[in-house]
């Protein structure tokens, strides 16, 4: 742990210690046992009220949102991923006339809120006779902001590189789309997979919007759930989701973590933190 | 157009509320459960350590199904404005720790040592000397935070609380001719917060003028 703030605790540091830890713990367990009581006077701790968390129905129809919310945050990877290499193309760009539109692209989806780019794409494109799903309206929403973020992970990463290497390319007369392709990107794509995937984290949780558009995903479903059955189950059922979700996200950040600590360790230099908001 | 500009004004004022009272409620409960975090007591480390990885992983909207769904049931008897204000300080809180947090870890390991030497106790390390200055490197993450906050405020909208985006809908509904118009208007009321605040970001970052 942060070994950085504290020595190693004497005799009298131990006791402290000890006696902080049981006082902690009584307080945590006091603030448990005050939530359960209270649950169960509202009868949501009763083992029948739970069991619906089981119940083979309920199951299958969130195991069918948690496959929609997963086809969203893939299909919405790639495309970001996409999008995300062309706008950071752009920025880079030596000409204005591409890096400024990619600039302001960037600058926009980046402070709209997703719900709304969603929206838009849901309302706006109709009117010009382009009909849409409300899957690809989810999918292109969230995919354009990510897409938005991932070209900044992507150009914070290229500049991150020391300038000799794109100098040193530049001397062997390399182009300039050459030098990227060959020489920046695949240094930088090294540097930048731990940001990447925890990026995919963020798409996971945004999937979770499409309940305003009415698409079927896995917090929408559980919404379904709740009120087939009456808000009484809102709990045990919205407790379900919330733990799928903790368990995707947290194993999607454990592989970020491995990620980046294997990348140091066969590349020396610690992987850049690239800028990673959210 | 004028009674869409004042309605959308409204819901940019409920907006900026949410937003400000998420900020400053937040993050003393970040900075705080990141003292939890760094302590050397193992049980507030372990409720630390729970709460940010519950909260950060679970989505936003999952969370306010909780608050305003399941809250009501247990007794608490308040505003959809609260409630919805309540699953934003709980999901921004961990990720105001987190930032606090690694703000603490940057702090040059010679500076406790020199605190620890002239015999502060390490509380009084990590708040007299640590923090004040974890604090001043945490300032360009923060300003990106809140950026977040502001796009995030949205999905209060679809719970009950009139800010910017519900407007948004409800004008919508009364003025069907004019989508394109409304949307316009409402992204430009977004924009007006988050591009300045990402300049500013990006100007702070650029002159470094918090780092050490």
């Amino acid at each position: 742990m942060s070994t950085l703030l504290h020595d190693a605790p004497g005799p009298r540091a131990k006791r402290t210690s000890l006696l902080l830890n049981i006082i902690a713990a009584l307080a945590a367990a006091a603030g448990i046992i005050w939530i359960l009581i209270k649950l169960a006077s509202k009868g949501q701790l009763g083992a029948a009220h739970w069991a619906i968390i089981g119940d083979p129905t309920v199951i299958a129809l969130l195991i069918n949102g948690l496959g929609a919310t997963l086809l969203v945050a893939v299909c919405a990877m790639a495309l970001s991923l996409i999008l995300g290499v062309i706008l950071a193309a752009g920025r880079l760009s030596r000409r204005v006339w591409l890096r400024v539109p990619a600039r302001v692209a960037v600058e926009l989806l980046r402070g709209l809120p997703v719900l709304m780019l969603i929206f838009f794409i849901y309302l706006a494109l109709p009117l010009i006779g382009i009909v849409i799903s409300s899957f690809w309206a989810l999918v292109l929403g969230v995919s354009l902001y990510n897409g938005a973020l991932i070209a900044e992970i992507f150009r914070s990463g290229v500049n991150a590189l020391p300038h000799g290497q794109s100098e040193a390319a530049e001397s062997l007369g390399l182009r300039s789309s050459q030098i990227m392709r060959y020489i920046l990107l695949p240094q930088a794509v090294r540097s930048m997979l731990p940001a990447l995937i925890s990026q995919l984290v963020v798409i996971v949780k945004e999937s979770s919007l499409g309940f305003i558009v009415g698409y079927a995903e896995f917090a929408r479903d559980g919404n379904a759930v709740v009120n087939y059955l009456g808000t009484l189950y809102a709990l045990p059922v919205y407790t379900e989701i919330a733990v799928v979700y903790i368990v995707i996200n947290i194993l999607l950040s454990q592989i970020a973590t491995r990620v980046e600590k294997r990348s140091r360790q066969r590349y020396g230099r610690a992987a850049q933190q690239v800028l990673d908001t959210e | 157009m004028l009674q869409i500009l004042s309605a959308l004004a409204s819901g940019f004022l409920q907006t900026l509320l949410l937003v400000a009272l998420t900020f400053v409620i937040g993050l003393p409960l970040g900075v705080l459960v990141a003292i939890m975090r760094v302590s050397p007591v193992g049980v507030l480390r372990g409720v630390g350590t729970v709460y940010v990885n519950v909260f950060r992983n679970i989505p936003l909207p999952v969370l306010m199904f909780f608050s305003v769904l399941v809250l009501p049931q247990l007794g608490v008897d308040t505003s959809f404005f609260v409630l919805a204000l309540a699953s934003l300080v709980v999901y921004w809180g961990a990720f105001f720790c987190e930032t606090v947090r690694s703000g603490i870890n940057s702090v040059d390991l010679g500076q406790v040592e020199a605190a620890r030497s002239v015999g502060l106790s390490s509380g009084q390390t990590l708040i007299r000397i640590v923090l004040p200055q974890a604090l001043r490197s945490t300032v360009p993450p923060l300003i990106g935070i809140v950026i977040q906050i502001v796009r995030a405020s949205a999905v209060a909208g679809a719970f009950g609380v009139t800010e910017l985006y519900a407007s948004m809908n409800g004008v919508i509904q009364h003025n069907a001719d004019k989508v394109i118009l409304i949307l316009f208007l409402t992204g430009v009321f977004y924009l007006v917060i988050t591009i300045p605040s990402g300049l500013l970001l990006g100007r702070i970052e650029k002159k470094a003028v918090f780092a050490r």
